[in-house]
């Protein structure tokens, strides 16, 4: 890393702790309901908006009618995008004339964009309409990030209130997180994309002669769409000379901009963030990386200043930031070393395959750390294409379940159930029934916490056994071996820890990846949702204890390393034996030893 | 006053040893296990195992027979282990069972109809008896259940129960009616009104809960198993995972031999938390039995645990933090008399007086003047009454007296010639603001000075408010006084707030306020006045000299009648917790030794590369899984002692703890099994 890198590295993490705070509190008064400075124009809009609805902004939701307002809702947009899918073809704005998605593939993205996944078995460009991408993935890329958000509201009003039932209104929480806090910004982050080159129109592709025809070795597909092999398992190849190019067109900006906001990650493009015209400048990238942790290091900030210890946001801030950090640090690590099998050819340095040179290493690292951290998935660097240990990097962020920052809201949210089971031990440690921000920790709160923190680490271990042991999916790898396995992984631990990006490698628009990625989402997001709101609900109903000499501070040095230790000993006790066989015999077989 | 103490019993005494390992066989029996869901999938691990064993006998299995039946005896071993722990824990407390049931032997009851002793009876049996009966209890009988004296009293030996054999005096009204099946009545004689019927009384109560028979598992002991069942779903599908992924590892590096049954089922059980699972019910059982052994009867295990929580306690003044009684501790002169004029006429004053108070004047003026005198066949003595609200003697045909300020006042300004001094307001008024009681003593008309009488906060009291504070608890004090003496002595004894002139209507209040706060209150009492406060306490600690309706209120029992045992009690809840918490993070810290140990040796036949993971240098694949195993079995036993003794409790702020404990048992136990293993592999090595 040289200097400039090293500079714009320190420079991202400044400006990314200058913006927490404002928009910390700005949230917190977003989510109290109290007035902000954009309340003069949106109040009357959200006045509006309540009465067409018929929602009365008083009326509060005990954790049942919360959570089952928030699954009704999720259900009722899933039907509605899954339908959109299925009927694109008979829809306006198809310029291209791009032909309906199949039901499996329907059904796997439908859920994917609900669950703020964005998993995309599917190119952008060649399988979705405008119609599909504004109407369809654009929404739910708004509404998939306000429930992460409202989910987490619920919970803090479960820490802060006493002896009660209410946890807020759902309806209202959307409507405000929307509303105030997704919508300006987004706003505002798509006009500056623009500025920048990214594209932003309805029209037809464009088709433009090269300059100077090429060749390429493509991969030939069986009818599945599987890569062919031969004998000895390497893919079979043809040889294609290309003397023109098509160049796609959208409304690219207007989706860029929520995509990375919401942690979304669902690309217009298939080339995600790796695309001119999704991420043209390194300018554009810094930006995009910040929109990424906006939000969730914001989130943290809100969750301080609603229970009224503002050390206490600061206090998971530092634990997200130094695991964040570290990922960055180990990925350049591994990057800088390079590829051994290259360096005997005589190519020494950064392994730069799968990089864009635009962005440089640094800015392909924190992309790649901040998009998986998060569960955006969005990404502008090839993971499949990283060295061994480099790939582990992204792939231990998403195995650990997504709280380096995590998703919006839901990395808060998980975090925080982490944080119960980490005060739990430290409470017994002491001698003391375990309290968190004042709340006795009880059976429930473990059972609840529990679901939150191993839905998804249970889901990829069950489904990453029934992979490796079917045919079909394990067809799908374009590389044999332990980096084929590492793909597998990947995808699924993508899917049910609700990140979406892709290793690529993996051809996923199978059966198999399509309707277990489906369970996988579903199961990932809903699961540890509701059993956040169950918990919440339990919260709510406690009293308070005010904390004494007793009680363990959780706003300082030792609980937050407690709580990293927490996460890291907990994910690497699950996911050891998959690491070893992955990539870290990779690893060492490429170093030779 | 001699005493059975309740002798701590050595961990490994041998009858008791004997009869846990018979024990521990017998909880192998799955019907029993269940209740640790932990470590009945150990034992369905080991019935595995066996299987396995019994193939590779026949050849079935490629795997040699002496490690599949090395692997087999070691996971029997580890549950065997864990059953023994439980065992062992409750030997203990049986032991101490059985010595009760004895005083329960089927005694027989003389039944009235009315509550006179002239009426008539029938002799019925023990268990015949019922709530609200009404039986005689005559000198050298045994008392044949649970009731109050409603007539007569009687010298009671309460041996059987509190170990304790001086006897105590039970009788009819007031604070002392309460008395206990299975103690007998020394003299005179009682007539009881039964309170509980057979099966319910104290002695059942406390038999089953010693034996542990009725031993539920507290909130906190539940919300620590729901993690360790998820841990070990989490581990086993971890395990159900390597088969899949070492089967396309086979495939995809063209050789080896996917990791064995045998092989996998061991990592299982080295990565579930069989370490915390298997001393689990020891801890808690263990932990009423250590109370037990001071003498105090908890009536749950939740009771124990909420003592580790209490923040705030409520004392009461008399008997916890004072001595029971005043002491006088100088001797103020007025109106111009010497300090041994006013020694002399105290002395005099107190002569006669027998109560506590007295004796302590007369045995200060001793000390410091070295005055003896006795009382002279002419002097007539004066007792304290109601109405002169004084006391003293008439000897000489000089009068010395003692009292109240205002009584000496009214006395003397009947004298002839009799005069206050002008000083004598200002050293009253002075000794009263600092806490004690000033008693004016005056020779017939002549006020010679002021006796500073004074409550005696009880010597290292403040130490352990001290250590008190600092884990966060706050101490209230209770007491009858009057604000301005409250206070001092609250000062005193630094306590951090107090609650004077106390009644039981203000005690329920101040409770409900600070539970009200949020706070945990654990209090002490004995009267029947402090029953409602009691019941309203989240721990409520009733001494057993107490009243019936004080000890149905409590749920912990002092057999003492020491109040300063909450400050014990509260430790052990501590120490049950921190004991929990400790080895639960000991036993998941050993894991990542254990990963090591295995997946080399596991993975080694298809990735010889993952050799650089054997860290430890085993010196083969068996031997290294084979160290793992007896690693994690032999670790149960050596960690009995101390899941019976508990964690050693050191008063400190919360963070520092943590940290303390941390190093110990989660830098403790990442490395200790890296050398554990090590050292067994070595062994192995020597045997084979």
């Amino acid at each position: 890393m040289n200097a400039s890198e090293y500079l714009e590295t320190i420079i991202f993490f400044l400006v990314l702790l200058a913006v927490t705070k404002p928009m910390g509190f700005y949230m917190a008064h977003v989510y109290q309901g109290e007035r902000t400075v954009l309340s003069f124009v949106l109040a009357p809009c959200e006045k509006v908006i309540y009465r067409i609805s018929g929602v009365t902004p008083e009326d509060e939701m005990d954790w049942k009618r919360y959570a089952l307002s928030m699954v009704l809702f999720n259900l009722v947009l899933f039907g509605g995008l899954f339908t959109l899918l299925m009927t694109q073809h008979l829809l306006p704005l198809n310029p291209q004339k791009v032909p309906p998605f199949t039901w499996q593939l329907a059904l796997n993205t439908a859920v994917s964009f609900v669950t703020n996944t964005n998993w995309q078995a599917y190119a952008g460009e060649q399988a979705a309409s405008y119609f599909t991408q504004m109407v369809g993935l654009a929404v739910h890329n708004f509404v998939s990030a306000a429930t992460g958000m409202a989910i987490l509201i619920a919970l803090i009003r479960g820490f802060i209130r006493r002896k009660t039932s209410d946890l807020g209104n759902f309806w209202v929480d959307m409507t405000r997180g929307t509303l105030y806090i997704l919508l300006p910004i987004s706003l505002i982050a798509a006009i500056f994309l623009v500025s920048q080159g990214v594209i932003q129109n309805v029209g037809a592709y464009k088709t433009v002669p090269l300059i100077q025809s090429t060749n390429y070795d493509k991969p030939k597909l069986d009818g599945n769409g599987a890569p062919l092999k031969d004998a000895k398992g390497t893919p079979v190849t043809e040889n294609v000379l290309v003397t023109e190019v098509t160049i796609p067109m959208g409304p690219v900006a207007s989706q860029e901009a929520i995509k990375e906001l919401g942690t979304n990650g669902g690309g217009f493009f298939n080339a995600n963030s790796a695309h001119p015209y999704e991420n043209p400048t390194p300018l554009t990238n810094f930006v995009e990386i910040l929109l990424i942790l906006l939000i969730p290091a914001g989130l943290t900030s809100t969750f301080g200043v609603m229970v009224g210890n503002t050390r206490q946001g600061w206090g998971m801030l530092a634990a997200m930031l130094f695991l964040l950090v570290l990922a960055f640090g180990a990925l350049q690590w591994a990057e800088s070393a390079g590829n051994p099998l290259v360096a005997k050819l005589g190519v020494t340095g950064v392994n730069r395959e799968g990089k864009d040179i635009r962005f440089g290493l640094a800015g392909s690292s924190l992309f790649t750390v901040g998009t998986t951290g998060t569960s955006c998935g969005a990404i502008n660097t090839m993971h499949d294409s990283l060295t061994p240990l480099g790939g582990m990097v992204p792939l231990s962020l998403i195995l650990t379940g997504e709280v380096v920052f995590g998703g919006v809201g839901s990395g808060l949210y998980t975090m925080l159930a982490f944080a119960v089971i980490a005060v739990f031990v430290s409470g017994l440690m002491i001698g003391r029934t375990p309290e968190y921000l004042g709340k006795k920790v009880e059976v429930r709160e473990m059972w609840m916490s529990i679901l939150v923190i191993l839905t998804a680490g249970v889901t990829v271990l069950v489904l990453s056994s029934i992979a490796m042991i079917t045919p079909a999916a394990v067809a799908s790898m374009a590389n044999p071996g332990a980096h084929g396995l590492s793909e597998v992984l990947y995808a699924i631990a993508s899917m049910a820890n609700n990140n979406g990006s892709a290793f690529a490698g993996l051809n996923a628009n199978v059966n198999f990846y399509n309707l277990s990625g489906f369970l996988a989402m579903t199961l990932g997001r809903y699961v540890p949702a509701v059993a956040i709101l169950a918990m919440a609900g339990s919260l709510a109903e406690k009293k308070y204890v005010p904390p004494s000499l007793g009680t363990l501070p959780t706003d300082r040095a030792p609980f937050v390393i407690w709580l990293v230790l927490v996460i890291v000993i907990i994910g690497a006790l699950t996911f050891f034996p998959a690491l070893a066989l992955g990539p870290i015999v990779e690893h060492l077989t490429m170093g030779g030893n | 006053m001699t005493k059975q103490t309740q002798q701590p019993q050595s961990v490994f005494n041998g009858d008791l040893l004997k009869a846990a390992v018979i024990d521990s066989l017998r909880k192998l029996d799955p019907r029993t296990l269940w209740r640790n869901p932990v470590m009945l999938c150990v034992e369905i691990a080991s019935l595995i195992t066996v299987v396995t064993f019994a193939m590779s006998l026949t050849g079935a299995n490629t795997e040699p027979a002496w490690f599949t039946g090395a692997v087999s005896l070691w996971l029997w071993l580890t549950v065997l282990f864990s059953t023994f722990a439980e065992a062992l824990a409750e030997g203990r407390g049986k032991a101490r069972a059985a010595s009760l049931r004895k005083s329960r032997t089927d005694v027989t009851a003389k039944l009235l109809g009315t509550p006179e002793f002239t009426s008539s009876f029938t002799t019925v049996g023990a268990s015949q008896l019922r709530k609200n009966d009404l039986i005689l209890v005559e000198a050298n009988e045994m008392i044949a259940g649970d009731g109050d004296v409603v007539a007569g009293a009687a010298l009671v030996n309460e041996s059987a129960v509190t170990g304790e054999s001086a006897p105590v005096i039970r009788e009819s009204g007031g604070d002392r009616s309460a008395v206990t099946g299975g103690t007998t009545v020394i003299s005179s004689s009682i007539i009881i009104r039964i309170t509980a019927n057979p099966g319910e009384t104290f002695l059942d109560k406390m038999i089953g809960l010693i034996e542990g028979a009725k031993r539920r598992k507290t909130p906190n002991e539940v919300a620590l198993e729901v993690l360790l069942i998820a841990l070990t779903v989490v581990f086993l599908l971890v395990c159900a995972n390597i088969s899949p992924l070492s089967i396309f590892s086979v495939t995809a590096a063209g050789h080896g031999t996917p990791v064995s049954l045998t092989i996998l089922v061991a990592l299982f059980v080295c990565l579930a938390p069989t370490t915390i699972a298997a001393l689990l019910p020891a801890i808690g059982i263990a932990g009423m039995d250590r109370l037990f052994q001071k003498n105090v009867i908890a009536l749950s295990g939740r009771a124990i645990e909420a003592a580790g929580d209490v923040n705030v306690l409520l004392l009461d003044k008399t008997g916890t933090i004072t001595y029971g009684n005043r002491e006088a501790v100088a001797f103020v002169p007025v109106g111009g008399h010497s300090e041994r004029d006013v020694a002399e006429a105290a002395l005099m004053a107190s002569l006669a007086d027998e109560t506590p108070e007295g004796r302590s004047v007369v045995l200060l003026a001793q000390r410091k003047y070295d005055l003896v005198r006795e009382i002279s066949t002419t002097a007539e003595l004066v007792e304290f009454s109601a109405e002169t609200r004084l006391s003293g003697i008439n000897t000489d045909g000089i009068r010395y007296r003692k009292g109240a300020s205002d009584s000496i006042v009214a006395f003397v300004k009947k004298q002839e010639g009799g005069h206050i001094p002008r000083d004598l307001e200002q050293v009253v008024d002075k000794i009263a603001r600092g806490g004690a009681t000033p008693l004016v003593v005056c020779k017939d008309g002549d006020v010679y000075g002021v006796i500073n009488l004074k409550d005696i906060v009880k010597s290292g009291i403040q130490e352990r408010f001290l250590q008190l504070r600092s884990m966060g608890i706050k101490t209230v004090m209770i007491t009858g006084d009057n604000p301005l003496t409250a206070a001092a002595i609250a000062a005193e004894a630094q306590v951090d707030d107090f609650l004077a002139q106390a009644k039981p209507e203000e005690k329920l209040r101040l409770i409900r306020e600070y539970q009200e706060a949020g706070y945990m209150v654990a209090m002490t009492g004995d009267g029947t006045n402090d029953a409602p406060a009691l019941a309203q306490a989240d721990v409520a600690v009733a001494m057993n000299t107490g009243t019936q309706p004080a000890r149905e209120a409590a749920n912990i029992i002092d057999l003492d009648s020491n109040p300063t045992k909450l400050l014990d009690i509260v430790e052990v809840g501590k120490q049950i917790l921190m004991t929990r918490g400790n080895l639960t993070t000991f036993s998941i810290s050993n894991d990542i030794a254990k990963y090591f140990a295995i997946i080399p040796a596991a993975l080694l036949s298809i990735y010889p590369q993952l050799g650089v993971l054997n860290v430890m240098h085993l010196a083969s694949p068996f031997s290294a899984i084979l160290s793992a195993v007896i690693f994690n079995a032999i670790i149960i036993p050596m960690l009995v002692p101390l899941a019976l003794k508990g964690t050693k409790f050191r008063p400190m702020p919360a963070e520092k703890l943590l940290i303390h404990n941390l190093l110990i048992y989660g830098l403790g136990g990442i490395i200790a099994p890296f050398v554990g293993i090590k050292i067994i592999d070595m062994v192995i090595g020597l045997m084979v």
